[in-house]
């Protein structure tokens, strides 16, 4: 059964101080998410992706549609105990320290005492905040320390989802591999991450699906294999002839025949004519270089 | 790297009851609050406040011989509700706006709380540093006292009844800047609840100006504001204090009545709007 179930979730926006009018960010976004993996949300900038979590955590309220996680309705905010959420470029109470802010989470979780101060050093050192600023006020972090105590804050309640909005952003090299061992590990733990991003790599090297959104709803969705599979049928053949022209006419209802620094490429449709290509191949006296599936890459699927 | 000891699963028995939590949240925001604004030095009115009394005790006691009593009474309540009320305002009108701004508040309403009780919460914590501003000023009011008296002055006592009542209406202007704050800016929000701390004031005359007026729209007008607005009345008794009256108990406990009840009202219409909001 999905564990995130969102259903022609719509969204306007009204812009203008004195002729309002509305702007669509989300457009009918229906998607499922099953449990216990790492859900990946890809989209450009101003995609909706931020909108959308927005409307799942009730910041913001939706102009059509419904959404339900953990089988409530996300008007139902007791079910936050069972979530948590790094909202994007996260800003926290700046006269807070780190482990104060923390507490104050886990305050608000109404956890004991106890408890919150060891989950609040837990977390801390999980996410590699260096020690000596968790007593430092948070006015003082920069913004990959913040990324960091946000990723924190989300999990002070040990919940059974988590909702990352851009979780790199912010962070250098080290920092953004750290996080990713961090996702990775909670999917190891058994919980679901419904991680937002606009940075293929981090999506493709995370997660188990992914929904491509574009302009407002769901473009293309499904298991990473799943949406490179639709597009690896095709094959292309290089190889070199002193004969092109030839073969490009022989060739010309069963391929698309074009000229490259590596020699001819032969691109064709289906793996079963391939026999067909090499036998006009050796008829012309051609030198075969390779034959490779065509992966379409999933930047192709995003961007086109 | 993480410490095993240090570990913790949160099973059931950690978590509080619903109810118990709910109140817990409540304070646990409250307490925050309270905290940003003692780390914003909101608090530090108080040394000028001290500087104001001392000040006036050296300036009166070469001046006005048998008066000075009288006037440090009125000087200093008038001051405690005038600085009061300046914290009320503008904290006030800041308390959720400066969480909306900053996106403070993301992180908190994405947690099991409601909007509601983190109005609530807020609302709570600055009425907190109210009560703990306005205490400390009837300590140095009351030490004032006992210094001009050389010696323990039953005014120390009489005192208090009135610095109560500055704190009832302190705790309705807060609910008031919170309520106007809900769907307007912070600089309107705080000029609206000026005029609100005004006009409260005068509540006693705009009534008479109804019975008086003219014609039926003015009447009408008149008597509307004296039913919505807050009637601050019987909460200034600051005069009659410094002559050595102080109000009895039943008006006391019907000030209180009437602040609570004001109050709730406030939040519960501070609630429904800010419970409507989409945050930007
Ligand atoms: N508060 C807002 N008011 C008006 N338009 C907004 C607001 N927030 C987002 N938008 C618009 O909605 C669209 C989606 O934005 P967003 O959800 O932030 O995208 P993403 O997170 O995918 O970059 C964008 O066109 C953006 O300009
Ligand atoms: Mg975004």
């Amino acid at each position: 059964m999905p564990i995130i179930e969102i259903n022609n979730l719509t969204k306007d926006y009204e812009v203008g101080f004195w002729r309002k009018r509305k702007v669509r960010a989300l457009d009918g976004l229906s998607l499922t998410v099953e449990p216990h993996q790492i859900f990946g949300f890809l989209g450009a900038n101003g995609a909706g992706k931020t909108t959308t979590l927005k409307l799942l955590m009730r910041l913001i309220f939706p102009t059509n549609g419904s959404a339900r996680i953990l089988d409530r309705d996300i008007s139902d905010v007791s079910m936050h105990a069972r979530i948590g959420y790094l909202p994007e470029s996260p800003y926290f109470y700046d006269y807070l320290t780190a482990r104060e802010f923390l507490n104050y989470c886990g305050e608000l979780f109404g956890l004991n005492r106890n408890v919150r101060q060891a989950r609040s050093e837990e977390l801390l050192t999980r996410v590699n905040l260096d020690r000596k600023s968790w007593d430092r006020q948070l006015r003082k972090f920069s913004k990959g320390m913040l990324q960091r105590v946000g990723l924190a804050q989300a999990l002070v309640n040990d919940p059974e989802i988590v909702f990352l909005d851009e979780p790199m952003s912010g962070l250098d090299p080290v920092g953004r591999r750290e996080v990713r061992d961090l996702i990775a590990a909670l999917r190891g733990e058994g919980k679901t991450v419904f991680m937002c991003s606009h940075i293929l790599s981090d999506i493709e090297v995370l997660c188990d699906s992914v929904a491509i959104l574009k302009g407002g709803s769901v473009a293309r969705s499904g298991s990473l294999e799943e949406l490179r599979a639709a597009e690896t049928n095709a094959i292309e053949v290089i190889a070199t002839c002193h004969a092109p022209a030839l073969l490009k006419l022989w060739l010309k209802d069963l391929a698309t025949v074009s000229t490259t620094p590596a020699g001819l490429r032969i691109e064709i449709g289906d793996e079963k004519d391939v026999d067909v290509i090499l036998a006009q191949l050796r008829a012309v006296n051609g030198k075969l270089i390779s034959v490779n599936p065509v992966k379409q890459s999933l930047e192709e699927l995003f961007l086109g | 790297m993480t410490d095993s000891s240090a570990s913790t699963t949160l099973s059931a028995s950690t978590h509080k009851s619903s109810l118990r939590a709910g109140a817990g949240a409540i304070a646990a925001i409250a307490r925050n609050a309270f905290r940003e604004a003692v780390r914003d030095r909101v608090l530090y009115n108080l040394v000028l406040f001290v500087l104001l009394l001392i000040g006036s005790a050296i300036f009166l006691g070469e001046l006005s011989a048998g008066q000075e009593v009288k006037i440090t009474i009125d000087l200093g309540l008038s001051a405690m509700l005038l600085f009061g009320a300046f914290i009320a305002i503008f904290v006030g009108v800041g308390l959720v706006y400066k969480e909306i701004e900053r996106r403070t508040l993301y992180a908190i309403l994405s947690k099991p709380i409601g909007r509601g009780q983190f109005l609530l919460g807020k609302y709570l914590g600055l009425c907190l540093t109210l009560l703990i501003n306005v205490a400390i000023m009837g300590i140095g009011v009351s030490v004032a006292l006992i210094y001009l008296h050389r010696g323990w002055d039953p005014l120390v006592v009489k005192i208090w009844p009135a610095i109560l009542l500055i704190y009832f209406e302190l705790m309705i202007l807060t609910g008031v800047a919170l309520l106007f704050s809900s769907f307007s800016s912070p600089a309107l929000s705080a000029l609206l609840t000026f005029f609100v701390f005004i006009i409260g004031h005068f509540s006693d005359d705009l009534n008479a100006l109804a019975k008086s007026s003219g014609s039926a729209a003015a009447r009408a007008l008149f008597r509307a504001l004296y039913y919505l607005l807050p009637n601050l009345t019987h909460y200034s008794v600051i005069t009659p204090t410094a002559h050595g009256i102080a109000p009895d108990a039943g008006a006391v406990g019907l000030a209180a009545a009437y602040a609570l009840v004001y109050s709730a009202v406030l939040l519960a219409a501070a609630t429904l709007i800010f419970g409507r909001r989409n945050f930007k």
